[in-house]
């Protein structure tokens, strides 16, 4: 009774590895069959073995370019982090505060980040109006989520806290804060993605203005010099950057809630 | 109805002429009058609605009533206690992200009990309630009894001179609904404590208790009281006997009055 089952689980895990790649290979089979049948020239269209190429032949500068952004993007996560959850906080323990910053953290949010990124160039040293981008996009899920889940706290809880006399730092480091965790972290997921679009962002815009060194920065670049298997290679770059930083944040967020959480739990069929 | 009959035993804490209007209108207590003796079992039985748990609640301090008081006797605080009332809700209430040693160490992390003094307690707490091997689970590795357990645990680690429940049970299967009984009943005769015991059972509230008072609804009050004057221990031949069916009879008569009482008070009204 078991074993099949278990065989059958086994064969469906495989099954969402393998199918994935296969429809990777074809795909750039494809690709690469259509660019070569068709002469494509590469300022057109380049395959997928040049642009492989390419991201060897140009790793030393491009390798450079993915460190600026990531950089970018990774202190823009922290800050938001911080920036969201401390905000969220602050907003939980005092309502005036909350009422007076709520609606701006809001427009902050629904503003196009394309359209601020040349202004903060204009107002901000480069470096920190990148950084400011990334800030801005990233910080109002984690603002949003922290603050759904410091008002998820199960009313139970909060009368047995009551009833122990606890003050309100205690109710907030053993109890808000702990009920929020899995709402964090998944603001935190969001935003990860986030801060990566704002810095890309950023970099693009200030790229126009003429500086810059970010991966982004290489892609406009590439483009006004017709370089387009760069444009591909650094865009690749950044597809990864992008997924690893995903599956590190739902990492974290699975070593965190594991043990207790519904989300993070593995179902028992 | 007259009110409670005197008693030998001390009173530990009494409400009196407690009102109680939600912020929406509803009139849940009205001149609820209770005395709650040192020591004694004692069940609050009604059906939905007859303000049962917001008495528990207003005991406890969580809520306020609108009108008449909470009078605590002094002298009947028991010193070792560092808090004078242990909570039990409906649901077990556990923090999920923390084990089961870390939810029974709260109340007294809380109240800021020295670490060495509080660990040796929780075990104590553990040992009561037969999970000592649990400690290091999470609640949600547990069954829905040993969570209650764990409640009951955590509700008497501060030793408190008055123990609330409130329909503790009502979500558990009957046989562990059982066993927990009987397990209740000897860690209240153990501890020599008191307990207030919300619940909608006419069966549960006979067993366990040694007075029964029985509520009626619309507006909450205090319809009548049952002594039940059977000896403890109490175990499986107390809810087999002749003796437990004839005092169940009575409580379901009693409940069957009140019901009744607030049908009419209901026809009465305009």
């Amino acid at each position: 009774m078991n074993a099949p089952r278990s065989t059958r689980e086994h064969r469906e895990r495989m099954l969402r590895i393998a199918l994935p790649i296969v429809v990777l290979a074809l795909g750039l089979a494809l690709w690469e069959a259509t660019v070569r049948i068709e002469n494509i020239p590469p300022y057109v269209l380049p395959g997928p073995a040049l642009i492989l190429r390419t991201l060897v032949a140009d790793w030393a500068l491009l390798f450079q370019s993915l460190l600026v952004t990531l950089t970018t993007t990774v202190e823009g996560f922290l800050l938001a982090t911080l920036g969201g959850i401390g905000l969220a906080v602050l907003f939980n323990q005092s309502r005036l505060v909350e009422y007076s910053l709520y609606p701006y953290a809001v427009i902050l949010q629904v503003t196009p980040i394309v359209a601020v990124a040349p202004l903060l160039l204009i107002y901000l040293p480069q470096q920190a109006a990148v950084l400011a981008c990334a800030w801005i996009v990233a910080f109002f899920p984690v603002l949003a989520n922290t603050t759904l889940g410091l008002n998820s706290v199960d009313r139970n809880l909060a009368d047995l806290f009551a009833l122990y006399g606890a003050s309100r730092g205690e109710i907030l480091w053993n109890l808000k804060l702990p009920s929020a965790l899995p709402y964090i972290l998944g603001g935190l997921r969001i935003a990860g993605g986030l801060s990566l679009i704002g810095a890309v962002v950023a970099e693009i815009a200030a790229g126009s203005a003429g500086a810059g060194s970010g991966l982004a920065y290489r892609i406009a670049e590439s483009g006004y010099r017709l370089n387009i298997p760069r444009m591909f290679a650094a865009l690749l770059l950044l597809s990864v950057a992008g997924i690893v930083i995903f599956y590190l944040l739902s990492l974290v967020n699975y070593l965190a809630l594991r043990r207790w959480h519904e989300s993070a739990l593995e179902a028992e069929r | 109805m007259p009110p409670a009959a005197p008693s030998r035993s001390d009173t530990l804490v009494a409400l009196r002429g407690v009102s109680k209007t939600f912020a929406n209108g509803t009139l849940a207590l009205k001149g609820l009058d209770l005395d709650v003796r040192s020591g004694e079992f004692v069940s609050l039985l009604g059906p939905s609605g007859c303000g049962k748990s917001t008495a528990l609640r207003i005991i406890a301090g969580l809520s306020e009533p609108s009108e008449g008081a909470v009078e605590w006797t002094a002298t009947a605080r028991r010193p070792e206690s560092e808090s004078r009332i242990g909570f039990v809700f409906q649901e077990p209430t556990l923090m999920p992200w923390a084990s089961v040693a870390d939810n029974i160490l709260l109340p007294l992390k809380l109240k800021g009990t020295a670490a060495d003094k509080a660990g040796a307690r929780v075990d104590a707490a553990l040992d009561r309630v037969g999970l000592r091997q649990f400690a290091r689970a999470y609640p949600r590795e547990l069954s829905g009894g040993m969570r209650m357990r764990v409640s009951i645990a955590r509700a008497l680690v501060t030793e408190p001179a008055l123990l609330l429940m409130d329909e503790p049970f009502a979500a558990l299967d009957e046989i562990t609904r059982f066993k927990l009984n009987n397990d209740l009943l000897q860690l209240w005769q153990g501890l020599r404590t008191t307990v207030v015991f919300v619940t909608h059972s006419v069966f549960e509230s006979v067993y366990l208790s040694s007075r029964v008072v029985v509520m009626a609804a619309r507006p909450g009050r205090v319809f009548t009281e049952l002594s039940i004057d059977a000896p403890y221990p109490r175990d499986q031949n107390f809810r087999t006997s002749a003796e437990y069916a004839a005092f169940c009879r009575r409580a379901s008569e009693a409940l069957a009055q009140a019901m009744s009482s607030q049908a009419m008070a209901a026809k009465g009204e305009p």
